[in-house]
Order: C-alpha cells, then structure tokens, then sequence
C-alpha cells in the first residue's frame, strides 16, 4: 500500500469545494494554451497559465538562414501584426551591417506598421467582443480589418504575411494611387470607429461587466514587467514610439494614450483610442513623405555581420517587441533572441484572475492582449 | 489512393428509376398487400350509411370532392388535427423555422453580412432543412461516464414540456389544444419544469462544464421565475380569469399593456432570461465554459434541444401576446367567404361544381389567426433584437437584477392592478368594462 513517490513530489490535497477546470487547448475561450483554474464556486481561487503548445522554435531556426531568408519566417508568430514584429530586425539587422534607409523608405515602414497595427487590434478587439458574447463586436472589426488589408495588398501583395519590411528598406515602393486611396480609406474607418463607441464601450451591461474587474495598480505593473496596452491602461506613460523614436516618428504628431484606472476597461479601451492615434500617424506621415526617391537600399548577396551584438525594440500592438542579434563575421546570425509583449503580459494572469469571478475570465484573459502564437514563438 | 465520383448519365439515373419502381411494386405487392389484407380480416370495419366502410369505399368517399370537404372539416376539429398541426405543433413548429431564418437574417443585416445565402437559391430559405438533415445524420456521441437514460432522456423531456407549453397558448377563437380553466397555474407548472431538466440532462453528462452550466441555469431560471409569476397576477386580479381564452375575451377593448406597462417591461425581461438569450445567454456562454449545459450533446439530441427552444420562444411570444398584447383581437380584415360558391357553386362553362360544406375556416377564426401571429412574430423579433446589442452579463448581475429589480418592479405593478381593480375603473363591474 506504501507508495513512494520520488523525490520533490507531493500528492495534492483534495478539496471538495474546489473544481478544477482545464480551459484549453480545445476549449472555444482559450488559445493556443491551457489555463488550469481552480474555482471555488463561482471565484477563481488560482490561475496557472500553460503556455508552449504552438512553440515553434523560431530562434533557433533563424541561426540557420541568412539574414534575408529569416524574413518570412520570423514574421510567422504574429502573422496579423507582421510588419511589426519584422521592424526590430530590419532595425538591427541595418545597425550590423551598417546599411543606411532612404528617407521615403522610413516613412513606408511607419504607415505599414501603423496599417498593421490598426488590423491586429480590429482583430484583437473582435475576439473580445465574442469573448463578451457580442458578436456585433465580432463581425464589425473583422469586416472593417478588410479595408487596411486591402491597402497593404496593394503595398506589398499579401493579405496576411507581407514581408514588406526588409533590411535597407521596404521590399517595393508603392501603388501609382496609394496616397489618394489610403486617406480615404482611414476617412472611412474613422467614422467607423465611432460607431463601435456606441455599440460596445458606451454600452452599460459591458461597463457593469468590465469595470472594476481585473484591477492591476501602476506599481504592480512595472513591478511585473508588463508593457503595451496593459502598461498603459495602468496609467504608466510609456511608448517605445515616444520614449525611444525609431526611424521617423519623432517627426510625426501624434500622442501616448493612458488610462489610469487599470481594470479590464481601460484595458479594452486603450488600444480602441491607439487606432485614432495610428490613423493620425499615417494621416500626418502621407503628409511628410518625399513624393518620390529610393526606397531599399540594396545589400551585398550573402552580407556577413562583424564581430558585434545588437539590441533593438519597437512599440507593437502588443507592447514592446526586442530583437537581439549577435553575429560572429558569418552571413547567419549566432544568436537572435526575440522578446515579446504577449509573453510579458501572460505573467499578470495568476494575479489578476485570483479571487475573481469566473464570468469575469474571458475579459481579463484577453484584455491582457495576449497572442499565444507570439508568447511560444 | 482517392475514389472519383463517376460523371452523370441520363440514361443510367432513368434506368435506376426504374429498377427502383420495378422493386418497390414487387416488395409492395409480395409484402405490403398480404399485410393489408390480414390487417382488414381482423379489424372491425364501421357500418356508414348501411355500407361497410372498407378502405376502398374511403378513399372512393375521398376522391368525391361532395363528400371530401365534410371529412376534411370533421379531421380538422377532431383532437389530433389540433395537437398535432393547427394550434399545436406543426403551426409552433413553422413559426418557430420562420423564426430561425428570420433570425439569422436579421441578425446578418445588423451585423453588416449576408447571413444564408446559397441553400435553396432565394437567399439561403432552406439552410434550416441542410441543418436539420446535417444534424439527423451525426453521430450521437454519449460520454462513457454518463448517467445514460436520464441523458436520452433530457431532449425528450425538454421538447415534451415545450410541447405542453405550446398547447395552452390559445391562438383563436375556440382553437387551442388544452382550455383548462387554471390556464395560467398550468403554463407556471409547464415553466417550472425547465431547470430540472436543465439541471438533470447536466448532472447526468457527468462533465465539469455541463454541471456548471446546469447550476447557472438553475440559478437564473429560479431567480426569474419569481418575478415572471408576480408580474402576470396584475393581468390575473384585472381580468378576473385564470383561463387564457377568457384573458383575451376581456381584452376585447383594451390591451393590458396600456394599464400594466412596468408588468410587461418585467415579463419581457423574464422571458429573456428563461429562454437564456442574449444577455442572459450565460448557461451557453461558450468563451467560459463551453456550450455550458448543452455541452455533451451531439447530432440529433442537439437538434432536439433546439427545436425545444424554439418552440419554448414562440411559446413566450404567444403568451406575451395573449396577456398583455389581446391575443387574437384586432380589426376584422379578413374577407369574407363568398356566399355564391357556397349556394350557387363555381360554374366554369357548362359544368357547375358545387363544394357542400364550404367555408372550411369561419372568418373569426382566420383573423384571429392573422392577428395573432401579426402580433407574435412581432414580439418574437423583439425578442431577437437584443442578441445583436448587448454583451453578456455576469452571474452576480443576473441574480441582482432578477430577486432585487424585479420582485420590486412586479410587487408595483401587482399595486397599479389593485388600485385601478378598488378605484373601480377596471375589472369585473368596472367603469371601462
């Protein structure tokens, strides 16, 4: 009847009032993940997130391809923010190997990041809403997606997955009509915009429901190491766009949205009142761009990177992405570790969810802004 | 390796159309005849005008378009016509399919999509047969650990109370399938059947997640249940009537809609809750736990399930309607039956055929009937209307808003009912009546 278990085991103690629930992998309102919850009625009593079902080992492949062929496959972990989990690299890459970027060249960056960014968060924000069980929520942003998808196909060609950005540059200049077309296009999805407003954020059942739930202090943010939407939503002003302007967004007018109370409303909002900002940007850097000129810099076939290491991060629709880069004078990187804002978030979950109700799950889980795919790379 | 389906001939389908007819006359006639003919040898035939009422003699008696109209007329008012097609299930049945693709339509246009649109060519009208015959062929799959009669048994109870339900809703004159004079203590009875079955069918799935679901269903639907009854006495203590029939007869003049208004806000919202709609979908609410009560089952079960629902729905409306809306009153815009096809028959050329027992429907009844579901499809799409609006709410808000809201809403509107019934405005005696 003595079972010995090995050592650092320990059976756990049943409790009859706790119900443990697996939700996820196949679970309608999980990732590509698992959270183990244990309920104690209707409350969480705790939370233990289970990434790494979607790890791919995008690190490890990028030490085998040259610093041109990582492009496609290092934009897989988020294919709808794909030009900006790119940017960091190009960014690095160019520092490397000392390449220098046409002035009409940054501009294309920023306009297709921000497009990019403005889809992942229509897509982010559909998901919510169906995670709230409002499927107007669902279908508006995913139809509205259409219409900056449109635009980056005809910048780069692809719907989803553009490998637009490239190191020296942007892979192709732009359509003949691009500028015309673009500014109608953000016209349209403003006023779009404030439609949602009065379907979802004004609405009082989805205030009765998110305020005041999920409730994570400024101190604890920073002292979690959180960022993107979630840093802000806690009333900590920081934007790597704005702290540490990469390519041309000093030159651009646009500001830092932060809220103060840092529950999952503000957490949903945020990112809503960032795609104003975004169409601000690409209003403000059509302006600015030079009407023509180069737009990539041409690099050496097989460009070798010297002795020397490189960090560089920009601001995503999930937060801060980091590229860090060591080469050792070969045309493949030695070293390319990626740092993202899902995985820095994910942290917060146990937190959070403690002690909340289980009605409550599906709001914090996603206002976390929290792409599995990313989190494993 | 993969099969290709062979391309289609003519000549080889027209062939096996006829070696289909060749066997069904051959099986027809080797089996089905004898079986006939032992079923006749032993069953008592009546006696109808001094002849014996064999099979053929009837259907001699069906095809005599003189006697056809009586024998239709005398099956409509007999019990099963009435449970089984005008107001019982095949009318609730119809509207509660209407109901679906209206609601799938209605819902796509708000949503800025098409919604069904390639079955059946005119904008997707028979998607609900492709789901009903995807549904029929599933698989039904029972967890290994469930509780297996009581499982089976939950889609069957659930249809059969929904079922109950649609036979006390009177839709016209005379036309209801079961009048009892406790009318309305019979549909609470019929009402309080719903979260045991809820709470059976998700213990006996022995899964986390039913159980959790079948818990929040119970919770909701007790919470409701309480102000659903509160706010319908209002309408009972002014019309002095249990019976749903005799509800809508004292509405004749006026809605209690007009005098009850807080009753019928209350009732509206109780109905949402009990047919767990948006925002009160949170037994189903699939981004927490699933399907919730509705998780294990599969294939037909669930269609079952569905059909109850639906059926439920309509049996909401019509009861709103019947309460508060009067049922089946409204002007009379229905036409009259032409009295010359009944006296004088329909002459076309030198032949006049004449149709004894013409009008099938008396003209009551058809606008009673047109009213009625003028008037229940529009709450119906009320009903509906929230589904595109609303988030879903939280198990805490749900329960607040149903003991503490509501009773106090029902509790003054049970007062307005008492103060107009004293005043002696309205009720039995009252000034209006």
């Amino acid at each position: 009847m003595t079972t010995q278990l090995p050592p650092g085991m320990h059976l756990e103690t049943v409790d009859d009032k706790i119900m443990t629930l697996n939700v996820g992998p196949q679970h309608p309102g999980s990732g590509h993940m698992r959270l183990i919850i244990k309920v104690d009625g209707d409350y969480i009593v705790s939370c233990d997130p289970d990434p790494g079902y979607v790890h791919r080992g995008e690190e490890k492949m990028a030490e085998y391809r040259n610093y041109i062929q990582n492009i496609p496959h290092l934009e897989r972990p988020v294919i709808h923010d794909s030009s900006n989990i790119l940017y960091p690299y190009c960014l690095g890459v160019e520092e490397l190997l000392g390449i220098e970027v046409p002035e009409r060249a940054k501009y294309i960056r920023v306009i297709a990041a921000e497009l990019n960014r403005c889809i992942y968060i229509l897509y982010w924000l559909a998901i919510y809403g169906i995670f709230l069980g409002h499927s107007t929520m669902f279908m508006w942003p995913a139809g509205d997606r259409e219409l900056f998808i449109d635009l980056l196909e005809a910048m780069s060609g692809a719907r989803v997955t553009h490998a637009y950005l490239v190191p020296g540059g942007v892979r192709n200049d732009l359509p003949s009509n691009f500028e015309e077309r673009c500014l109608r296009q953000v016209e349209y999805f403003e006023k779009r915009l404030k439609e949602y407003e009065a379907i979802f954020y004004q609405n009082p059942l989805l205030k009765a429901r998110t305020e005041g739930s999920g409730i994570l202090s400024r101190t604890d943010a920073i002292r979690l190491g959180t960022t993107g939407s979630v840093l802000r939503a806690s009333g900590v002003d920081f934007d790597v766009r704005k702290k540490e302007p990469y390519d041309v967004y000093e030159n651009l007018d646009f500001q830092t949205i932060v809220m103060k109370e840092g529950d999952s409303y503000a957490r949903s909002r945020v990112p809503y009142l960032e795609m104003f900002e975004s169409c601000r940007i690409i209003r403000d850097a059509l302006k600015k761009m030079p009407k023509s000129g180069s737009v990539r810099t041409k690099l050496k076939p097989n460009p070798k990177g010297g002795n020397d290491e490189v960090y560089r991060r920009v601001e995503s629709g999930r937060g801060a992405i980091g590229y860090y880069i060591v080469s050792n004078n070969r045309p493949e990187p030695y070293r390319v570790k990626i740092s993202v804002g899902s995985f820095r978030n994910l942290i917060c979950m146990p937190y959070l969810l403690k002690g909340e109700k289980l009605g409550n799950m599906p709001a914090v889980y996603w206002g976390l802004n929290y792409w599995p795919v990313e989190a494993d790379r | 390796m993969s099969t290709i389906a062979p391309q289609f001939r003519l000549s080889r389908f027209i062939g096996s159309l006829f070696d289909l007819i060749f066997w069904v006359i051959l099986i027809f006639s080797l089996v089905g005849l004898p079986i006939v003919f032992i079923v006749l040898f032993y069953i008592k035939l009546p006696v109808i005008n001094n002849q014996l009422m064999t099979p053929y003699l009837a259907m001699t008696w069906m095809a005599d378009p003189s006697r056809t109209l009586p024998i239709v007329k005398s099956f409509m008012h007999t019990t099963i016509f009435k449970v089984m097609a005008f107001p019982g299930f095949g009318f609730a049945a119809l509207l509660a399919a209407a109901t679906i693709f209206v609601e799938r339509k209605f819902l796509a246009k708000m949503q800025l999509r098409v919604g069904p649109l390639y079955c059946g060519k005119i904008e997707g009208i028979l998607q609900l047969m492709g789901d009903g015959f995807k549904l029929m062929s599933k698989e039904i799959i029972i967890p290994a650990k469930a509780d297996k009669p009581i499982f089976w048994l939950g889609p069957l109870l659930f249809v059969g109370a929904a079922g109950a339900f649609v036979s006390l809703i009177p839709v016209a004159p005379g036309w209801v399938v079961a009048n009892p004079n406790v009318g309305l203590l019979a549909v609470f009875a019929v009402i309080g059947f719903f979260p045991i079955i809820a709470v059976l069918t998700a213990w006996a799935a022995n899964s986390k997640w039913t159980f959790i679901g079948g818990l929040r269903a119970l919770h909701q639907m007790v919470a409701f249940e309480i102000p659903l009854i509160l706010s319908l006495l209002g309408v009972v203590i002014l019309s002095g009537s249990l019976n749903l029939s005799q509800i809508v007869e004292s509405q004749e003049h006026f809605w209690w809609i007009a005098f009850l208004p807080i009753g019928a806000i209350v009732f509206f919202i109780t109905i949402l809750a009990e047919l767990e709609r948006v925002p009160f979908d949170l037994p189903e609410a699939e981004s927490e736990i699933v399907a919730g009560w509705l998780t294990e089952f599969s294939g037909m079960m669930y269609g079952l399930i569905q059909l109850g629902t639906y059926l439920k729905l309509y049996a909401f409306a019509g009861l709103f309607v019947v309460l508060f809306l009067g049922g089946w009153n409204g002007p009379m815009v229905w036409p009259p039956f032409p009295q010359d096809i009944i006296t004088q028959g329909i002459t076309i050329g030198p032949v006049t055929a004449k149709f004894p027992g013409l009008p099938l429907f008396d003209q009551d009844m058809l606008n009673g009937t047109l009213w009625f579901v003028i008037k229940t499809v529009g709450v119906i799409l009320l009903i509906l209307l929230p589904r595109g609006v609303f988030p879903r709410v939280r198990i805490d808000m749900i329960l607040h808003t149903g003991w503490y809201k509501l009773i106090g809403l029902a509790f003054i509107n049970i007062f307005i009912a008492l103060g107009l019934l004293y005043a002696g405005v309205l009720g039995p005696g009252g000034l209006l009546q």
